[in-house]
């Protein structure tokens, strides 16, 4: 069914659009209108034990997947070519990749396992905590079978064309949903779970990696911070 | 010279009885709400004991507060901003719940709808986490309640540094005090320096530190960096809560909640004038013990002309300064050095101040049993060992606390000798170097205490700053984006977590 063209121009080529636009003018909205809901959730109060090596697998390891498919899909082909020949950009994709997402997948998978098995933190889940950690696990594991793979096709071809994909996807490239026909089922749903994973973003927890980035801004302030009356007059009055 | 004025308090803790009411009423305004049982913006330990948090006084554990680097910079103790945001994923260094103690209720309901049985209906404990049944209650907010526990527990507490402390757990050695705490609105705050979103902030005008609720985004590290573990994670709303020195009262110029209603007349609330651009210099210097007269210093002279100038160039409005020439704090830390800030070696310049306690004393000296220096009983062959005090109050500093505790006898001396006839007091007040004035000002704000004595709060000035018609009809104190009433509105955006139902399970009802 995903080789039907219609559906594949509507998955493909349209699908992404719209979870691209719910994502920003979602994530805009809930900023302005519900500040009071923007937040990580953590639940490390509740209960320290697993949290520790979980989450940092986790999070150092879906960061690195999440710059290596930024930096991977989305650099200029002339800034890449003079380095690396297209087998070994994939190479480098499948190495780097593999390691950061293997790390990611077990933090995830404790992570999963201290959600579900403690009394504290299961009654105190909403359905969407519960919901997300499994599609991110989905997601992981998705693109971690992507790696052997795509040992299969180490001339490089397939990865191009999935390059020339995203890059058509952000240049808004009408035609590049075409490009997607003859790629594997396991691309597509990784794909497609990826952009679902934008799509509902705005409406979770998953929000707070907005914050994670604004953090940073932390590294080049001044440590106290002073208001004035007149300053936070300035501050909407929601009510 | 950058001169700003806060609101400081002071407490008397040579009368503080340990009633509590001070954290009762706090909780009942500003604290009952789920996701906050376990959160006390105010609490009273009793010390010697480990406190609440357990252990919070122990910053090799912890990690709050500031440390000094070898070139005389200070950072954040648990890391400068790089480490610190390299945290952010598990904070290492954050109490789990249990170190408060895990919130309970009790199923009350059990005790009106039980069947006939053959023993008494038991109200079970309910976990107010998991909504399920507790096996046993292990610890409380106040579980060293005067002296509960055993001393082998008590005794880890910091203060016993550099003191014998064995013999204090002897029942005729024994000594004990109360300790109410909240949040110290300090001048250099741990918890502002922690915050990788900015979101805590020091209030200009007034030195309240604020949490912007909708700018926190839970990321913890003010939990950990404050060394007094005044700032709490509302686990069901995802964000950081600390006391807010009831800011709409003192706005209002009344006194905090806690002073308020503060039954032994212990609190005091008046302004402090200090010298903003000082303040890093203040909590920078190298040695510990350096760091009570160096936050001293900070604060200044509001009878003096040249500060009067400045203050009023740098906006302070003059019914503030009025109030500083009449605060009742600035007499206390700095005309009579009775008050002293609570562990300044965490380097964070507390604005909440305290006089240490003689009670003990006293009466000790009474039975005759102690001897005397001059027209004063020695206070450091006393029942709260000297050290402890210093070590609460001054990083281990003696000579201030003896001052202070001698200055309080010797208003005892004096006033005890004129109205029994026993002579004019006056040798005394000489040994401790206070003037007959001074000793009189000090009986009419200690011991009698009035109410517009202990609180002098100038009304802000909202009017210059915010459009007061705009607020009029609004909601006042909401949490997110509209009125705080009713069940919560349906929302695209999460809502809270914790939506558990208390779950009593009850055997004995079949």
């Amino acid at each position: 069914m995903l080789t039907n063209s219609y559906v594949n121009t509507l998955l493909f080529g349209v699908y992404p659009y719209i979870c691209l636009v719910v994502l920003l003018i979602g994530s805009l909205i809930r900023f302005d209108r519900e500040p009071y809901t923007w937040k990580s959730d953590s639940s490390q109060m509740l209960r320290k034990r697993e949290l520790r090596l979980g989450s940092n697998f986790f999070h150092y390891g879906v960061i690195i997947v999440i710059l290596g498919h930024f930096a991977g899909f989305l650099a200029p082909n002339w800034a890449v070519d003079w380095a690396l020949s297209p087998v070994a950009h994939q190479l480098l994709a499948m190495v780097v990749g593999g390691i950061a997402g293997l790390v990611a997948i077990i933090g995830l998978t404790i992570l999963i396992h201290r959600r579900l098995a403690d009394p504290r933190i299961r009654l105190n889940s909403r359905k969407w905590d519960i919901a997300i950690t499994f599609m991110l696990w989905l997601q992981l594991l998705l693109g971690l079978l992507t790696v052997p793979l795509s040992a299969y096709h180490m001339d490089g071809g397939l990865f191009e064309t999935l390059c020339s994909y995203v890059k058509g996807v952000v240049t808004l490239n009408a035609g590049s949903a075409a490009l997607m026909v003859d790629v594997p089922l396991t691309y597509k749903l990784h794909i497609l779970l990826g952009f679902t994973l934008f799509l509902v973003s705005p409406f979770t927890r998953m929000i707070h990696i907005w914050s994670g980035a604004g953090a940073l801004a932390y590294l080049f302030r001044p440590y106290q911070v002073v208001r004035t009356p007149k300053t936070r007059a300035k501050e909407p009055i929601r009510s | 010279m950058k001169i700003r004025a806060q609101i400081a308090m002071v407490m008397n803790l040579d009368k503080c009885i340990g009633c509590h009411t001070c954290s009762v009423t706090c909780k009942q305004v500003w604290t009952s709400r789920q996701g906050m049982e376990y959160a006390w913006f105010n609490n009273v330990e009793t010390k010697p004991g480990i406190g609440y948090p357990k252990d919070w006084e122990n910053q090799e554990r912890w990690n709050g507060g500031w440390k000094r680097k070898k070139n005389g910079k200070i950072v954040p103790k648990q890391g400068g901003r790089l480490a610190l945001l390299s945290k952010i994923f598990a904070n290492p260094n954050l109490p789990e719940i249990d170190d408060y103690y895990e919130p309970f209720t009790f199923d009350y309901e059990h005790l009106q709808k039980a069947p006939e049985l053959e023993t008494a209906p038991v109200a079970r404990p309910l976990s107010l986490v998991t909504g399920r049944p507790m096996e046993k209650i292990e610890w409380g907010p106040n579980w060293e309640e005067i002296l509960g526990g055993e001393f082998d527990k008590r005794s880890k507490d910091y203060n016993f540094e550099a003191v014998q402390k064995d013999i204090y757990g002897q029942f005729e050695n024994t000594f004990m005090m109360y300790l109410p705490r909240l949040c110290e609105h300090c001048l250099n705050p741990a918890c502002v320096a922690s915050c990788p979103s900015g979101s805590i902030y020091k209030r200009e005008e007034d030195g309240i530190v604020l949490i912007d609720q909708d700018k926190c985004r839970g990321w913890r590290m003010c939990v950990s960096g404050c060394p007094y573990k005044k700032i709490y994670y509302n686990w069901t709303s995802g964000k950081a809560e600390k006391c807010i020195f009831c800011y709409p009262r003192i706005e209002a110029g009344q006194p905090t909640v806690c002073s308020e209603t503060c039954v032994g007349r212990i609190r005091y609330l008046g302004v402090l004038l200090y010298d903003a651009d000082s303040i890093e210099k203040a909590a920078s210097v190298e040695d510990e013990q350096d760091l009570y007269e160096a936050q001293l210093k900070l604060f200044l002279d509001p009878n003096d002309p040249a500060v009067v100038e400045q203050a009023r160039a740098d906006g302070i409005a003059d019914n503030w300064i009025e109030a500083a020439r009449r605060s009742p704090t600035y007499k206390m830390a700095v005309d009579w050095k009775i008050a002293f800030p609570l562990h300044p070696e965490y380097r964070t310049l507390p604005m909440v101040w305290y006089v240490p306690p003689l009670s003990p004393i006293q009466s000790h000296a009474n039975a005759g049993a102690i001897e005397t220096v001059g027209e004063i009983p020695d206070v450091r062959s006393l029942r709260i060992p000297v050290r402890y005090l210093a070590n609460l109050l001054t990083a281990g500093a003696e000579a201030p606390i003896v001052l202070a505790l001698e200055r309080m006898l010797a208003m005892r001396i004096y006033y005890r000798q004129r109205q029994l006839g026993e002579g004019d007091g006056e040798a005394a007040l000489a040994q401790a170097g206070l003037s007959k004035a001074q000793v009189e000002e000090m009986h009419r704000y200690l011991s009698i205490a009035n109410y517009e004595d202990r609180f002098v709060i100038p009304t802000s000035h909202r009017e210059e700053a915010e459009d007061a018609y705009g607020l009029k009809g609004s909601c006042g104190f909401t949490f997110g984006n509209g009125c705080d009433f009713g069940p919560p509105h349906s929302t695209l955006f999460g809502g809270k977590m914790g939506r558990r139902k208390l779950n009593p399970m009850r055997p004995l009802d079949t």
